[in-house]
């Protein structure tokens, strides 16, 4: 079945363009392309024909017959890495015009993936984010600004601050006089400072390569923010940014150990994420080299399996006893966060866990991205990060507990505004991964799960990994969220405020545009047009 | 269309006279102080309030009521004696005055709890009580609104310029050791006698100057704490706010003003390590209830007067001593007006506050 | 030596009573009177400290922990050695679910029955090898996802016809060795492991094992040997390889 497939891709050589560097041919991971020998094969084809016939033959070879290269458009992922790298701008890809018979229900990509089970009997698997149609919520939401009545700020000449704390706080503090003032007699719990509302979410060593991770975590120094190891430990290269890095405890449990738990700057026990929600993890052995033995602590080559659930939670209280487990680990000098995809009773299970002792709640959207993951999962299960947002600050602020934790949304941000729109609907940090990725070089094409990430992200192969340049990439990073952070001022400065918080949560500053009556409650917003 | 139905944005002037000694005077001064700054008015809201005016009544809530139909005041008299037991209830006295359209009922009742739980469960003290029996009245009883509920003191309030609602009231015949004074200058013409300012809970009240831009989340932070916020107005927020954290949180003034109008990090970075400590945890646990935004604000309670402006003085506000006299508003000619030899006069500064007491000893 | 009397402290403070102690240099601790204090022995890092406790430990007792040897004289709850390093947990009794979850390094013996899957997803690397020893019978699960070390399950003392272990035994298991002292019932055996006879590296390895077992439950390591051993391992190390679509 597979051979009858037709080509997602065809691959376009400007064969006058084209001068044969062979750069291309040398770096494409999915062997799409190659030199295709044209005067060669002729001579092998007249080869039997006699020692005369040869002779003619290598007489037109040195007449410059050029080979040329040709591609296999089967095995173009359309990663655009040869199209970036082609010294002569001589390639081009397009979508495979081929048309299907018209059908609204039946889609080519149905058809596809039918075809590739009919032939192997196993599950389909994709890699990033959803990336069907579904209604965006973000794009049907705008923010308020200053007219008259109270002024727009300048954030480039006026104090604009991001400043922003991630733990548990209480709901009120106590105070008692002392001979400079008065002097704080509550204890806060432990918390993280962010110059900026963003992090970088879970990834981890094994999805991506090393580069990528030291890139990441570069950035999160260089910024005041936070990378996190993601399930696979942390290599050693890492340990001088751990300060600012949030160490996953996975329910592989890979690379956890007590140095690790105290190395991070927050210890994140990861339930779930939004591309895989209820999914466990599956590094396949051939992922597992050296640098992934060493950091996940498990032999080379061996499969590295996350289970679906923590096998030590079962239930709620077995959570709460997952996170003070961590907490005596580190002697309760760390912040404690929990990662849950979005899901349908999202908002019970966040007050369940800010009941549970949890500091930080992650929420982690269907859109959401992933190493890998089977893709009748990531493209249907799961709910939108704006709506499972909104129902979660909601709820925590109906039961008066929203002081108890920090709320950390993800899953699909792709601009300042997103984000902007996140922290309107009560995110205090927003989490973004694809973004990150994107920034590296990533180009979407889905296909992380092979290992043959053409862009040194998404894989362990070595002469792939070395194209990611790690300064290079932090840099790249590190100017992304200098970008957003500069549009997030401009954004509160429009809206007359001159701090983060003070847009946090508040609702009032947001309006649907084409949303149903539904929507606007869940989200808890009104209707353009209507007033404050 | 009224105050509470939608968000009514507005200008405004703002005035306050205090006497720390405690020595009570009429409510001329601050009437004069007011209508010097006429232009900041457009006619569509003016008020005054008053402490120490009713000594006799001291250990008593005062409560100031509007009703627009008969049957409300049925119903709230109803509720207040089933509630408590009043005192005293009798008509607030009022006189001719031009410039002013119709007036609801005005009426007032001096009262003293009788229980010891609301229909929600029991609460603290009679302060709580009396808290959530205003509430009640105001979201529940059609047509009734309470003006303040504080011992010794009262709110005059209505639709017009302050200077005639000063007159309307007769409050040349109150005295008082500390008045404060609100012109509006609103954005639509809501015509409601309750929405005009000052907006108070007990004897807390508040006149402010200029539209927080933070009302939103000020606004569902108050409501994590059971707060009803019927009107919608900033100035009710900013009251709310000081009773969640002064009175029921027990955060010191002073810090509750450095909550409000919270000092930037670079400036908390540069404290000592006592300083540190307490603002970054008010801004991180308070973060919810900074102002931001312009405002001016006049923040009055029993003995306590309290001048408040925003992080980077987006709205005016002067303060002047003079003798045992605190002043403060909107323009310094408003306290020339009143005292025009002042013998110190300064401007508050962003994100700074004011605070005038009664001098230690005095009562009222 | 330090005694401390557990009777009603909350696991907090014991907690960190213990840790104090422990910075402060002592290395010998006995806790009398436990009674569901969890955490103890959790992310403790030391080769020189001995807990005794007296009692019934609560959950996750030596999580994360790197190095202490505790001695449990009682029965122990659920999560014993969760995520554990190293260091040593003897308990004269028996316990309960998910013990040895995700241990890389260490031993944990139990005297007697242990409950449900116990020994999941243990693994190895290079010199920690865990070691999780069973007197007694276990539950279904056993070694379910396991990735490495040992599971030894003696099944000691049981009552006739009573079988050694649950179902689901080693299911999705991808590295590691079960030992089992007797023979389960084939239908129990998950999917992705083969049983077989002992060789001379399995005895060469199990016997100071064996001994150690019977030092501290007294038992005779010969008596011990006499029965009929087989071991489980994984068919791959791995087992899902065919599962997806590339």
């Amino acid at each position: 079945m597979r051979n009858y497939l037709p080509p997602e891709y065809i691959v376009h050589i400007d064969q006058d363009r084209c001068r044969r560097c062979g750069e291309c041919v040398r770096t494409c991971a999915f062997g799409t392309l190659r030199f295709e020998h044209g005067a060669w094969r002729q001579a092998m084809s007249v080869f039997q024909h006699g020692r005369d016939d040869l002779e003619r033959v290598f007489d037109r070879i040195r007449d410059n017959v050029p080979d040329r290269v040709a591609a296999d458009n089967k095995k173009c992922v359309q990663c655009h890495y040869c199209v970036a790298h082609c010294p002569e701008g001589a390639i081009s890809i397009q979508p495979n015009p081929l048309a299907y018979r018209g059908n609204h229900h039946w889609e080519p990509h149905h058809l596809k993936n039918i075809w590739l089970q009919a032939e192997t009997g196993g599950m389909v698997l994709t890699g990033s984010g959803n990336d069907k149609a579904y209604f965006s919520y973000f794009d049907h939401m705008v923010l308020d600004a200053c007219q008259v009545t109270n002024p727009s700020i300048d954030p480039l000449r006026e104090p604009m601050e991001l400043r922003t704390y991630l733990g548990s706080l209480p709901d009120a503090l106590e105070f008692e006089s002392g001979p400079e003032g008065p002097v704080l007699k509550t204890r806060l719990a432990p918390s993280v400072r962010l110059d900026t509302p963003l992090v970088f979410p879970a990834m981890s060593y094994g999805a991506i390569s090393l580069n990528a991770q030291k890139a990441l975590a570069k950035a999160a120094v260089s910024c005041g923010i936070l990378m996190n190891t993601g399930e696979g430990g942390m290599h050693e290269d890492l340990y001088p940014y751990a300060h600012r890095m949030v160490v996953q405890v996975a329910s592989g449990r890979f690379g956890v150990n007590p140095g690790y738990l105290r190395r991070g700057a927050v210890v994140e026990i990861k339930i779930g994420q939004g591309a895989k929600p209820g999914i466990g993890g599956h590094l396949p052995g051939e992922k597992v080299d050296e640098g992934v033995s060493q950091t996940r602590m498990i032999p080379v080559g061996s499969d590295a399996l996350s289970p679906a659930p923590h096998h030590d939670i079962y239930s709620i209280e077995d959570l709460s006893q997952l996170i003070f487990a961590l907490k005596e680990a580190t002697e309760y000098t760390k912040p404690v966060s929990v990662k849950i995809a979005a899901v349908h009773n999202v908002a019970a299970i966040a007050s369940g866990i800010a009941r549970a002792g949890a500091d930080i709640i992650t929420i982690d959207g269907f859109r959401g991205g992933t190493g890998a993951t089977p893709l009748a999962i990531r493209d249907h299960v799961g709910i939108p990060i704006e709506m499972a947002l909104a129902a979660v600050d909601d709820r925590l602020r109906r039961e008066g507990i929203r002081n108890r934790v920090s709320l950390v949304a993800s899953g699909g941000i792709r601009h300042s505004g997103d984000v902007a729109k996140a922290i309107a609907l009560g995110a205090d940090a927003v989490a973004i991964g694809t973004a990150a990725l994107i920034a590296m070089g990533c180009r979407l094409c889905q296909k992380c799960y092979t290992g043959n990430c053409n862009w040194g992200i998404a894989t362990q192969k070595p002469e792939l990994t070395a194209r990611l340049d790690p300064d290079r990439a932090a840099e790249n990073l590190a100017n992304l969220i200098r970008g957003w952070s500069l549009e997030l001022k401009e954004i509160l400065g429009a809206l007359g405020l001159n701090s983060v918080e003070s847009l946090r949560g508040s609702r009032l500053r947001l309006r649907g545009v084409g949303l149903s009556d539904a929507d606007l409650q869940v989200l808890g917003i009104r209707n353009a047009g209507v007033g404050a | 269309m009224r105050e509470g139905m939608v968000r009514i944005p507005s200008g405004c002037a703002i005035s306050g006279i205090i006497s720390t000694k405690g020595i009570r005077f009429n409510g001329e001064a601050i009437n004069r102080s007011i209508a010097c700054m006429h232009e900041r008015s457009n006619g569509l809201g003016g008020g005054f309030v008053a402490y120490g005016i009713y000594p006799e009544y001291r250990d008593l809530y005062a409560l100031h009521l509007m009703y627009e139909t008969p049957q409300a005041r049925g119903e709230t008299e109803e509720y207040l004696h089933k509630h408590f037991t009043v005192h005293q209830a009798e008509l607030i006295p009022t006189g001719n005055a031009t410039g002013i359209g119709e007036a609801p009922a005005l009426w007032r009742y001096f009262v003293r709890p009788e229980r010891k739980e609301t229909e929600n469960g029991p609460v603290r003290d009679n302060d709580d009580y009396v808290t959530a029996s205003v509430m009640t009245i105001n979201s529940r009883i059609h047509g009734a609104f309470v003006f303040s509920s504080g011992r010794n003191m009262g709110v005059f309030k209505g639709v017009g310029y302050p200077e005639d609602i000063a007159r309307f009231f007769r409050l040349e015949e109150y005295e008082g050791y500390m008045w404060v004074a609100h012109g509006r200058f609103p954005t639509n013409t809501p015509g409601w006698w309750g929405g005009a300012h000052p907006l108070g809970v007990l004897d807390w009240s508040v006149v402010h100057n200029g539209e927080v831009s933070s009302y939103g989340i000020n606004k569902r932070y108050l409501e994590m704490f059971a707060y009803r916020l019927e009107l919608q107005t900033d100035t009710e927020v900013i009251a709310y706010l000081f009773d969640l954290l002064h009175r029921r949180h027990g955060v010191p003034l002073d810090l509750v003003c450095r909550t409000l109008t919270a000092p930037f990090w670079k400036d908390i970075d540069r404290g000592d390590e006592r300083e540190r400590e307490v603002y970054t945890a008010l801004r991180r646990v308070y973060g919810s209830a900074m102002l931001n935004g312009p405002f001016s604000v006049i923040v009055a309670f029993n003995g306590t007067m309290i001048g408040l402006n925003d992080r980077i003085k987006l709205r005016p506000m002067v303060c002047g001593r003079k003798d045992h006299f605190t002043l403060m508003g909107s323009e310094e000619s408003a306290l020339r007006e009143v005292a025009g030899d002042l013998d110190e006069v300064w401007h508050i500064r962003a994100g700074e506050r004011f605070i005038a007491r009664l001098e230690e000893g005095v009562t009222v | 030596m330090l005694r401390i009397d557990a009777a009603g402290v909350h696991y907090r403070h014991l907690n960190e009573q213990i840790r104090e102690t422990v910075r402060a240099g002592e290395t010998v601790l006995v806790l009398d009177n436990v009674n569901g204090q969890r955490y103890i022995g959790t992310g403790l890092e030391s080769d020189q400290v001995r807990i005794t406790i007296h009692g019934v430990p609560g959950n996750d007792l030596a999580a994360f922990m790197s190095g202490p040897a505790i001695t449990v004289w009682g029965n122990a709850q659920d999560g014993v050695s969760n995520t554990m390093n190293s260091g040593t947990v003897v308990v004269h009794g028996g316990a309960g679910d998910v013990l040895g979850y995700g241990m890389r390094g260490g031993k944990l013996f139990i005297r007697g029955d242990v409950g449900y899957r116990v020994g999941i997803h243990m693994k190895e690397y290079k010199d920690l090898v865990p070691v999780l020893m069973v007197g007694g019978r276990a539950g279904a699960f056993f070694g379910e996802y396991m990735a490495g070390g040992r599971l030894i399950l003696l099944g000691l003392d049981r009552p006739a016809g009573s079988p050694l272990t649950g179902d689901y035994l080693g299911t999705g298991m991808h590295g590691g060795v079960i030992y089992l002292r007797g023979r389960p019932e084939e239908h129990t055996l998950g999917r992705e492991v083969k049983m077989f006879d002992l060789d001379e590296v399995d005895w060469a390895f199990l016997n100071p094992l064996l001994d150690e077992f019977c030092r501290y439950y007294d038992r005779d390591p010969g008596r011990l040997r006499a029965a009929e051993f087989r071991k489980l391992v994984p068919v791959s190390h791995r087992p899902y390889g065919l599962l997806y679509t590339p």
